[in-house]
């Protein structure tokens, strides 16, 4: 042993002393639930497709909408984006545009001709979808992807139920939907127009069909007794907006045109008539507060020069004239009347107070049962109660959007599939909720959001171009970028840079970090420096 | 003087605010986010749980390490830094590394630097570094001959603002009001007293060295930049890294970067860069906060606040010492300065 004055043992390193030992608690990565994608009534990983548009990967994006949704550029542009009502961002400065992202996925990939495989083997059993409404489209979808042969059989003469005839062509498209339908039937879906399913069972058995699923919607009208003595001009919202779809000639309405009721669909009557060049009168019972439209839509047909008489009934038509009765809200919010009447000039009176479900078809089906309102009662696998038939979209008990119907769609479809296999489909448990307390917010860069183009008014007042523009490229890029990836590693080394003891280990782009346990003393400063909230501490065992 | 160390880049998710960014270019990411870091504080030393001097070294030595292309050789003071890193027979250090006296390390560092230009290997560079203690007491004779000469060393305080390593005693880099085992918080004047101390960067900006920086474990970016700002110049240069102790502090583990954030974010500590004497750049405040909060993230600050009525008067006076430091190195620029 030949060493120096007083050195007895070789150098060694610090690595053989496992500083873990220390730790009373240990770092763990999780994923979250971001907001945005537990508001998604389609269930949407909205955060996910955003961190691949956040790298320009758009292919990817689109992809990964799709695995839920295979409408992103009509939900780009008809969903009423509830993730954006719930994004975390929107206590930072204003939610992110997540909407105008899936629109310009959407559009990019009608513009590229992307499409989507199904790479399920055939599983040779045969569903029938009656209805082809965008419930009826994404169980379809769903289906074909899972394996499955699918024919849709619509009664009318086109495919889109509610997406063409109650949303106006301003605010969608028809080409859209016509290109995102086609993609669906390239899956190998068969589409039956003009086909009326008046016996579900029989059309089973003769079609060898497995399963069903019903989406007629909800088309009638809802009508109230209006006394009319001079038999005035009377409509309802649904069969005007029918007709503005299939006619060739715009209904004639008259110069001034009054519109009953305060949803979505009253002001899509009004905004519809101010562009053939009528007048557009609101009359609504409540307040704008209580105005169950969603209050952009009131802003645009406000802007557009529509307008709207709050608290007021209507209690006469008469032949140019409407006497409506004042109105006003009690203690709990309700409007009773106050007996104060006046007349407002009117031609045509268009009723927008609703739908209800022709259940004519359905109630023949043995088994299926209808709640006191007029809908097809399902279980919450989304069957009647005749085996093997489900239902979905606004024909059962829920709100009504093209979106909460795309979910119902899907979620039938996982349901339809797993009925088919003989087994029970399970969904995989959900993640604690991304809340905003969460986050660390200091890591986030200041940025504003990017608006979309709107038309300007003159052309809104006059034409049915599309009132909202889309996001260019790099807008489109930069508002992607704004996503906080609430709950979900984003991947900014923030872990890995922080650690005093070099216990995260960096496994390279894509694959995400671990802890190396030999060494984490615990101390904390990764949970608590990481931005998105992707790291929790977890008492050990001692 | 409204020029910062780096190019901050402005968005893409967390711009420049993270240690990495996937959205980034390569070069707009740190030293830290590389797979390839040279780790030259490594895994297994003692520091305590959360411990920011062990990270300030990490974080400096590695952005050396890259900067020098590895040829490096680090003198270390006595400290806590030498303490766990290097209990016989174990190092945690990945580079060559010396350690002699407590106050000596300035001096060894020049020998070595001298050693190295005589033997024709002046590519090979040499930092020293210590604690606060070992640089504005003890070391400081042994520094300010190394400034005066001009000897081609970097040398870096992690400070801690008190003695850690034999418990808590005061230094003079102790803030006034902080509690430590020899300014207990009693009498009159709890705590450290206002109007002692050093302010050491502004002592070596008087040797007109080449380059003087100060530094925070929550600004990665800015940190490394310095580091590597002083490693292409040549000659005596001073950067001082302010690393919180959630022992000394009483402050908690996980909290370790939160504090060194507020205390830059509430003026108390500034972070600006200068060069032969004159600062030439700041790091602007992003988020004003008062210095109460900054003060409530620890236990030596407790009695500022205690019972029914804060310390006021104290709590003011720290205040306008951030305020001071806010006029003197312009830390708050208008809005369109922002990042």
């Amino acid at each position: 042993m030949n060493k120096p004055f007083a050195i007895t043992l070789d150098v060694g390193s610090s690595l053989v002393n496992h500083t873990g030992s220390w730790r009373t608690s240990r770092p763990l990565y999780v994923d979250r639930l971001p907001p945005c994608n537990n508001a998604c009534p389609a269930g949407e990983n909205i955060q996910s497709w955003l961190f691949h548009a956040e790298e320009g990967n758009y292919r990817r994006a689109w992809e990964e909408i799709m695995v839920n949704n295979p409408l992103p550029a009509i939900m780009g542009r008809a969903c009423y984006h509830p993730c954006e009502t719930s994004c975390n961002r929107a206590k930072l400065d204003s939610a992110v545009n997540i909407h105008a992202v899936e629109r310009f996925l959407g559009d990019l990939a009608i513009k590229e001709d992307w499409t989507v495989n199904v790479e399920a083997p055939p599983s040779g059993k045969k569903v029938l979808v009656v209805g082809a409404g965008p419930s009826g489209l994404s169980a379809a979808y769903h289906l074909a992807r899972l394996g499955h042969g699918v024919t849709i059989m619509e009664a009318g003469p086109v495919a889109g139920g509610m997406m063409r005839f109650g949303i106006p062509t301003y605010r969608l498209p028809r080409a859209v939907v016509e290109a995102e339908v086609q993609r669906i039937l390239d899956l190998g879906v068969e589409l039956r127009l003009n086909t009326k399913v008046e016996d579900i069972a029989g059309t089973m058995k003769d079609g060898g069909f497995d399963a069903c699923f019903i989406a007629i919607g909800a088309h009638l009208a809802k009508r109230v007794d209006i006394p009319a003595p001079d038999a005035g001009h009377i409509l309802d919202a649904i069969s005007f907006l029918h007709k503005m779809e299939t006619e060739a000639e715009p209904p004639k309405l008259g110069r001034r045109v009054v519109v009953y009721g305060g949803g979505n669909t009253a002001l899509d009557v009004a905004r519809t008539a101010k562009r053939l060049g009528d007048e557009a009168v609101i009359v609504y019972r409540r307040t704008r507060e209580k105005m169950p439209a969603h209050d952009f839509e009131v802003e645009e047909a406000l802007d557009e020069g529509v307008t709207i008489n709050w608290l007021r009934t209507i209690t006469q038509i008469d032949e140019g004239s409407i006497t409506v009765e004042k109105m006003e809200l009690d203690a709990s919010g309700c409007p009773r009347p106050t007996g104060e009447y006046e007349t407002i000039a009117g031609d045509t009176v268009v009723l927008a107070l609703g739908q209800n479900v022709d259940t004519s078809v359905i109630a023949r089906i043995p088994g299926v049962t209808m709640s006191r309102d007029g809908v097809v009662e399902v279980s919450p696998n989304m069957m009647t109660g005749h085996q093997g038939i489900f239902a979905g979209g606004d024909m059962v008990p829920s709100e009504r959007t093209i979106t909460i119907a795309v979910g119902h769609g899907k979620k039938a479809a996982r349901h339809i599939d797993a009925y088919l296999r003989g087994a029970a489909y399970q969904a995989p448990p959900k993640h604690e909720l991304a809340s905003f307390d969460k986050l660390n917010t200091w890591y986030y860069s200041d940025a504003d959001k990017m608006v979309q183009p709107a038309l300007d008014l003159i052309r809104r007042r006059t034409t049915f171009e599309e009132v909202m523009g889309g996001l260019d490229e790099s807008n489109a890029l930069f508002e992607a970028r704004r996503c906080l990836s609430c709950g979900n590693c984003f991947e900014c080394d923030n872990c890995f840079g922080v650690c005093p003891d070099n216990a995260v280990i960096k496994l390279g782009p894509g694959n995400r970090f671990a802890f190396n346990l030999d060494f984490c003393k615990g101390c904390g400063i990764c949970a608590q420096e990481c931005p998105c909230g992707a790291i929790v501490m977890i008492p050990e065992d001692i | 003087m409204t020029e910062q160390s780096y190019q901050r880049v402005k968005f893409y998710q967390t711009g420049t605010l993270t240690v990495g960014n996937r959205l980034l270019d390569e070069v707009n990411r740190t030293v830290q986010a590389s797979m390839s870091r040279s780790n030259a504080l490594t895994s297994g030393h003692r520091a305590c749980q959360g411990c920011g001097e062990a990270l300030g070294a990490r974080y400096a030595l590695d952005a050396a390490m890259r900067a020098t292309d590895n040829q490096l050789v680090a003198v270390n003071a006595t400290g806590c830094l030498e303490v766990f890193t290097t209990p016989y027979p174990e190092t945690s250090w990945q580079l060559p590394w010396l350690h002699s006296l407590f106050g000596n390390a300035a001096a060894v560092a020049s020998g070595v630097a001298a050693a190295l230009r005589v033997t024709g290997r002046s590519h090979v560079r040499v930092i020293a570094q210590g604690g606060d203690g070992g640089t504005t007491d003890i070391g400081f004779g042994c520094l300010s001959g190394m400034f005066e000469r001009n000897d081609d060393v970097l040398y870096i305080c992690y400070d801690n603002q008190a003695y850690m390593n034999t418990g808590v005693q005061r230094s003079s880099a102790t803030p006034p009001t902080a509690r430590t085992a020899t300014t207990p918080a009693v009498g009159p004047e709890p705590g450290n007293i206002f109007g002692s101390g050093k302010d050491l960067p502004r002592i070596a900006m008087a040797h007109g060295i080449p380059y003087v920086g100060t530094a925070s474990v929550a600004d990665l970016h800015d940190l490394e930049a310095k580091v590597t700002r002083a490693m292409g110049l040549h000659g005596a240069r001073y950067i001082h890294i302010l690393v919180p102790c959630p022992l000394g502090w009483g402050s908690d583990p996980a909290d370790t970067i939160r504090v060194a954030r507020l205390a830059t974010e509430s003026g108390l500590f500034p972070l600006f860069e200068a060069e032969y004497g004159e600062v030439t750049a700041s790091t602007p405040i992003r988020r004003q906060v008062p210095v109460e909060e900054y003060l409530r993230t620890q236990q030596r600050f407790a009695h500022l606040f205690k019972g029914d009525s804060p310390d006021v008067e104290r709590i003011a006076a720290l205040q306008r010492a951030a305020d001071r430091n806010i006029r003197t190195y312009h830390l708050l620029r208008s809005a369109g300065d922002e990042r």
